[in-house]
């Protein structure tokens, strides 16, 4: 390109000056206290908070802890179950979208409640459910029941609220790569004698693998990480990791337990995002045979989940 | 396409049917809160619509203002600074090689991937290392960390579209690089700005598990008054606060329909 005719130094000089800034930033502000926290993980617990300058694994040996390894037992199954529900019912939505020609529309509905505050949409729900809610008064008013029944305060009600709160996690994603596949495939199928369901799911489906693998990466890391809504609409036994590293830090100021649990959440999002760089690598050198640098890949793939939508969170 | 008359219809309306039950349960809750504001009646019994709870709220609740007065001074200060940061960063990464490219690109888009409570964490457990006091600062840093990743991605995908070229014909016609800056990219890349910070702006007022961590006695944001009055249980006040939340949502989602399109067309 054109910019290689500038003299090396100056282009050192303009580089550094214009993105450093930020560069310093993350350093500062992300990166040290993610090395604040993998470093706290190997120290030992101090006596009122804090730590004490001595490596150990003990923080981890406590991990193993039966009441501790429930939480996390529980936390992945939690997780897998509300983003397969998710991807479920985002598929059918993703294709609907993108076939429609309303899409401006649509999408605005799927981003209004999507942006709106998560503590309102938790409270909404809790106002739904809880025991005085509206369904139990109207159940009760219809004469179905005679008292309310418990709806909140469980793992299904953790299950639904997580479903409802990154639902748009997983359509956004679909929705982006189903709208980029050529429907006349589909046609073509037919044509060729496949049944409508064996087009879709020979046709269709191997096109949008990377846009699945986005959606279960970009659903599924969140709600590992939940801590808002296990809190607020889960009982006794629907505690997540996020709400012991939470604990673990106010509570029981226990901060290297509670440093090598986000080191888990840390791990397995870093896993999931290096998976979904792989599968959309491979399928974009299937397609291309060009190599693709990993910042870049990075880029594109969050990119096009976050276009219309926000973090992971 | 059009040209064949299939009878599609019905492998069309499966999805449509999950589609239209997707968007009403999407919505149902939203609806629910705002309807139940306008009752008179504290519980699930409708007496009566009024606007009692909205006078509550507003004349009612002198620490909601605080929150809310936090909440703006946050949100503007952490977006412009995140704007300033993130818009230059986009411009070397894009046009320029030095050291620590491929660091800094990494890095900005971690901050997206990380779930809202490593990053909440980390943060506090940072802050108390180098003995920060959690307040306003605290709160400012932490918003314009994860605000940053937006508006380098969307500035940098902007870039992707700019031609070069127009850049070197304004050196070719003698402008230097404060000019080039100020006359050429700044009014080019201004659009992904001004979404970018509309962006962070919404981020900033909304998030509520990174705030809770790094915020300190009387710094509390909006979504904090909120998370402290559903403690309290339900109430009629909250209905209504939810409402005005739903409301201005809405319109800067509104506002964003040209993004929406955007979103729509290049996807």
């Amino acid at each position: 390109m054109k910019r290689t005719l500038k003299p090396r130094a100056r282009e050192q000089l303009l580089g550094s000056l214009y993105s450093w800034p930020m560069g310093t930033w993350f350093t500062i502000f992300f990166i040290v206290p993610l090395a604040i926290i993998i470093l706290y993980s190997f120290l030992k617990r101090g006596l009122y908070g804090g730590v004490e300058f001595e490596l150990t694994l003990n923080a981890y040996r406590e991990m193993l802890n039966p009441s501790f390894a429930m939480v996390v037992v529980r936390t992945i199954w939690i997780s897998v179950l509300a983003t397969l529900i998710c991807i479920l019912i985002s598929l059918p939505c993703g294709y609907a979208m993108a076939r429609s020609k309303h899409q401006t529309l649509l999408l605005f509905l799927i981003i209004i409640p999507f942006w709106t505050n998560s503590l309102i949409r938790i409270y909404a729900w809790i106002f739904i459910l809880s025991t005085e809610g509206l369904i139990n008064s109207i159940l009760i008013k219809i004469g179905l029941i005679d008292e309310g029944l418990r709806l909140i305060y469980n793992n299904g009600a953790v299950v639904l609220v997580l479903v409802y709160m990154y639902l748009p996690f997983a359509i956004l994603p679909l929705f982006t790569t189903i709208d980029k596949f050529d429907f006349s495939l589909l046609d073509a199928a037919r044509d060729l004698g496949a049944t409508k369901f064996t087009s879709l799911r020979k046709v269709m489906l191997p096109n949008i693998k990377s846009g699945l693998s986005t959606a279960f990466i970009f659903t599924f890391i969140p709600i590992f990480g939940a801590y808002t809504v296990p809190l607020l609409v889960g009982g006794k036994d629907s505690t997540m990791i996020g709400n012991i590293i939470v604990d673990q830090v106010s509570k029981t100021r226990n901060w290297p337990l509670a440093s090598a649990f986000s080191m888990i959440i840390t791990l397995a999002s870093l896993v999931g995002v290096f998976w979904m760089l792989y599968t959309s690598r491979r399928e974009e050198q299937l397609k291309k045979d060009g190599p693709k640098r990993t910042p870049q890949a990075l880029e594109s793939k969050v990119k096009a989940h976050h276009r219309a939508g926000k973090g992971v969170r | 396409m059009s040209s064949y008359p299939r009878p599609r219809k019905k492998s069309f309306s499966f999805s449509s049917t999950v589609l239209i039950f997707t968007v009403i349960f999407l919505f149902i809750p939203l609806f629910v809160v705002t309807f139940f504001s306008l009752n008179s009646a504290k519980g699930m019994q409708w007496e009566g619509a009024s606007l009692i709870w909205y006078k509550k709220l507003i004349f009612d609740s002198p620490s909601l203002w605080t929150a809310f007065r936090n909440s703006l001074i946050i949100a503007l200060s952490s977006s412009a600074t995140a704007v300033v940061l993130g818009s230059l960063a986009a411009v070397g990464i894009k046009w320029y090689r030095f050291g620590g490219k491929s660091y800094i690109t990494t890095v900005s888009y971690l901050p997206m991937v990380l779930p809202e409570v490593i990053i909440g964490i980390s943060m506090l457990i940072f802050f108390s290392a180098v003995k920060i006091r959690l307040g306003m600062f605290t709160i400012f840093a932490a918003h314009t960390t994860f605000n940053l990743p937006f508006v380098f991605m969307l500035v940098t995908a902007r870039l992707d579209e700019f031609d070069y070229s127009t850049v070197e014909a304004a050196r070719d016609l003698g402008a230097n690089e404060r000019q080039t800056l100020t006359r050429v990219i700044i009014p080019s890349i201004m659009p992904a700005v001004l979404s970018g910070f509309l962006m962070c702006i919404t981020m900033s007022l909304e998030d509520f598990v990174i705030t809770f961590f790094v915020s300190g006695p009387g710094s509390g944001t909006l979504p904090l008054y909120v998370y402290s009055m559903i403690r309290y249980g339900v109430s009629p006040v909250i209905n209504a606060l939810s409402f005005v939340m739903i409301l201005g949502t809405m319109i800067i989602a509104f506002s964003f329909r040209r993004f929406l399109k955007v979103v729509a067309a290049s996807s």
